[in-house]
């Protein structure tokens, strides 16, 4: 699916991630930028879920960038489906 | 019962290590309307990763008349927390239109329909005359609950520290939930700082029969349970109580005097009450 809007989800607070989503062109690929305090330790991770949902919605082409606050996989899961609803405008239920 | 907001991670992740006996996970009023999706998303992924060990987990939903309702169920009646919260409750006619699309949904996703219990909020004063009868409509809800702000804004008073103005809503909400042996749980106390307030009002809504009482900061956990925890010597008593009355009923006595005091069923029930808050088994006394 091609990316409508930007879009961000998520905060700067501690225990969160912010993450900004820009559309790119057509076979451009994903492009992740990643700050993190722990990239050492949990880059990987970090990056391995944000491709697991990339591929639930089935991006292909977009621009991330990553802001993590010592997120745990619960909330880096919540906040790219936010982001990617929000991006896909197939958000519902909310004044965004 | 601990309010936690729904779009905070560091408040979800952390909400069970204060000593609560129940998390709320708010979407309503504690998340701005423009969080609203970024907050059911969290809560939903929360639920379905972070183990909360023993305590319960009860989920605020939006009201159905408000755009995010419908969605706040589809997202998280799949995920069965052990209850869910309706704010703003005010007839037989919402309950009915909730429980409906809750058991749909659980249809759909090939769940029971009694696992997961229902809250109900009364927080109008429309709300307060129908309790009675919202309260004995249906097996699913387990507490009511009243919100105090709410309903001190629907009824156009001023709030007040003994928050009299609300004092006979207090009443009706515990004698419908009593009547339908169901929990009663109280308000909030907002002052977080003022905790021989918060005390006072425990004290209070205790006496009246609530069986506990909502809470936005983890400060205000450690006072309510003092209140509500019984003493030593009143543990002591009520097994004594227990004890002697299945004694006296093995003889095929109902009525009899511990102290000089008679005893008789309720005086038992309440006994009973009391070691079931202490944890002690009174089945097999």
């Amino acid at each position: 699916m091609k990316l409508i809007k930007k879009a961000q989800a998520g905060s700067f607070e501690s225990s969160d991630i912010l993450i900004l989503a820009s559309p790119v062109e057509e076979g451009e690929g994903r492009d992740i930028q990643i700050e993190s305090g722990v990239f050492m330790q949990y880059g990987e991770t970090i990056e391995k879920l944000i491709h697991q949902v990339l591929d639930q919605f089935e991006v292909n082409d977009v621009q991330l960038q990553i802001h993590d606050k010592g997120a745990i996989e619960p909330v880096i899961l919540a906040r790219m489906e936010t982001v990617m609803q929000r991006a896909l405008e197939m958000q519902k239920g909310t004044m965004y | 019962m601990l309010y936690i907001p729904g779009n905070n991670p560091a408040m979800l992740l952390h909400g069970s290590v204060y000593g609560a006996d129940s998390l709320l996970l708010d979407l309503e009023d504690a998340v701005a309307l423009n969080q609203k999706d970024a907050a059911r998303n969290l809560i939903k992924q929360m639920i379905k990763h972070v183990d909360y060990g023993k305590t319960e987990v009860c989920v605020r939903v939006n009201h159905l008349d408000t755009p995010f309702g419908m969605e706040d169920l589809k997202a998280i009646v799949p995920l069965q927390p052990d209850a869910i919260r309706y704010p703003k409750t005010e007839s037989v006619e919402e309950l009915q239109r909730l429980i409906t699309l809750v058991e749909q949904i659980e249809d759909e996703h090939g769940l029971p329909h009694d696992k997961m219990t229902i809250h109900i909020m009364i927080e109008t004063a429309l709300g307060v005359q129908n309790v009675f009868d919202i309260a004995k409509y249906s097996k699913r809800v387990d507490a009511i609950t009243i919100g105090g702000q709410d309903l001190t804004a629907d009824m156009n008073i001023k709030s007040s520290k003994n928050s009299s103005g609300i004092d006979l809503a207090r009443k009706m909400i515990v004698m419908a939930a009593k009547a339908n042996r169901i929990d009663a749980i109280d308000t909030v106390y907002v002052d977080i700082d003022d905790e021989e307030g918060l005390k006072q009002e425990t004290e209070f809504i205790r006496q009246i029969g609530f069986s506990g009482k909502a809470v936005i900061n983890p400060r205000q956990i450690d006072p309510i349970h003092e209140i509500y925890t019984p003493s030593d010597d009143e543990i002591r008593k009520a097994y004594r109580v227990v004890k002697e009355f299945n004694k006296n009923k093995a003889k095929g006595i109902g009525v009899f005097a511990i102290d000089g005091k008679m005893v008789d069923a309720p005086v038992v029930t309440r006994a009973r009450y009391v070691l079931e808050l202490s944890g002690v088994d009174h089945e097999n006394i």
